[in-house]
């Protein structure tokens, strides 16, 4: 599973991408910030307001019970703000 | 239709991207974004999510085409670093009419700056701070729901 963070995300985690092999039981965006937030202070301080934490399933945004799986790329990032 | 959309950290010139797009087009509408100069920004940082952000950009054109008979679109948005006053982003609409041409142009950037996986960070001397997304853009977006 591939997982790319981005602006104040990537910041926090302090890389802007990773491969990583969750366990059984990961089944959705949700389940994978829980296995996340456990890995270490700089990514519980990226996840701990999910109400500012957007994500996106194989490139579409997504919400936090989608359903993910092993060959999925898989970012997360605070709300956009271009144009 | 014709579609253009790029990602690019260089800057663009208007004459040429627009020339090109209205050739044989009754209207042509664009929306030009600067970089505002307020509060001491010295520099603007923009990020974006390679792949993401372009697919997002073409269905918010393919959409606005299924509203509105469009003869062409061209979307540019840099990233990287900008200084004020420089162009960030040119959306711009060929059509028949302008009510059409007007009404996607405006479409098209309600629904760029709510979904396209752009980040903008604020540079003012050594200090830096993520811009935060407003909930005014959100309702521009939702009007045209």
């Amino acid at each position: 599973m591939k997982l790319l963070y981005f602006a104040w995300v990537r910041q926090k985690i302090g890389k802007g991408e990773e491969d990583v092999k969750p366990p059984a039981g990961v089944a959705t965006v949700r389940d994978l910030i829980r296995h996340l937030t456990a890995l270490g202070p700089g990514y519980a301080d990226a996840f701990a307001d999910l109400s500012r934490l957007r994500a996106a399933v194989n490139q579409e945004h997504a919400g936090f019970d989608a359903p993910i799986g092993d060959d999925d790329e898989i970012a997360f990032f605070p709300p956009v703000t271009g144009g | 239709m014709k579609t253009r959309i790029k990602i690019q950290t260089a800057p663009f010139d208007l004459g040429p991207e627009l020339e090109e797009m209205s050739q044989g087009a009754g209207a042509l509408a664009t929306f030009t974004g600067h970089v505002r100069g307020e509060d001491g920004i010295e520099t603007l940082m923009l990020e974006h999510y390679p792949g993401m952000a372009e697919r997002e950009i073409a269905r918010h054109i393919d959409d606005a085409a299924r509203r509105w008979p469009l003869l062409g679109v061209t979307v540019i948005h840099r990233v990287g670093e900008l200084k004020p006053g420089e162009r960030i982003v040119l959306v711009a609409v060929a059509a028949s009419h302008r009510r059409e041409a007007f009404a996607a142009c405006e479409f098209l950037m309600d629904h760029l700056k709510t979904t396209a996986a752009f980040w903008k960070q604020e540079q003012r001397g050594t200090e830096t701070r993520w811009v935060e997304a407003k909930a005014s853009d959100d309702n521009a977006a939702k009007r045209w729901k």
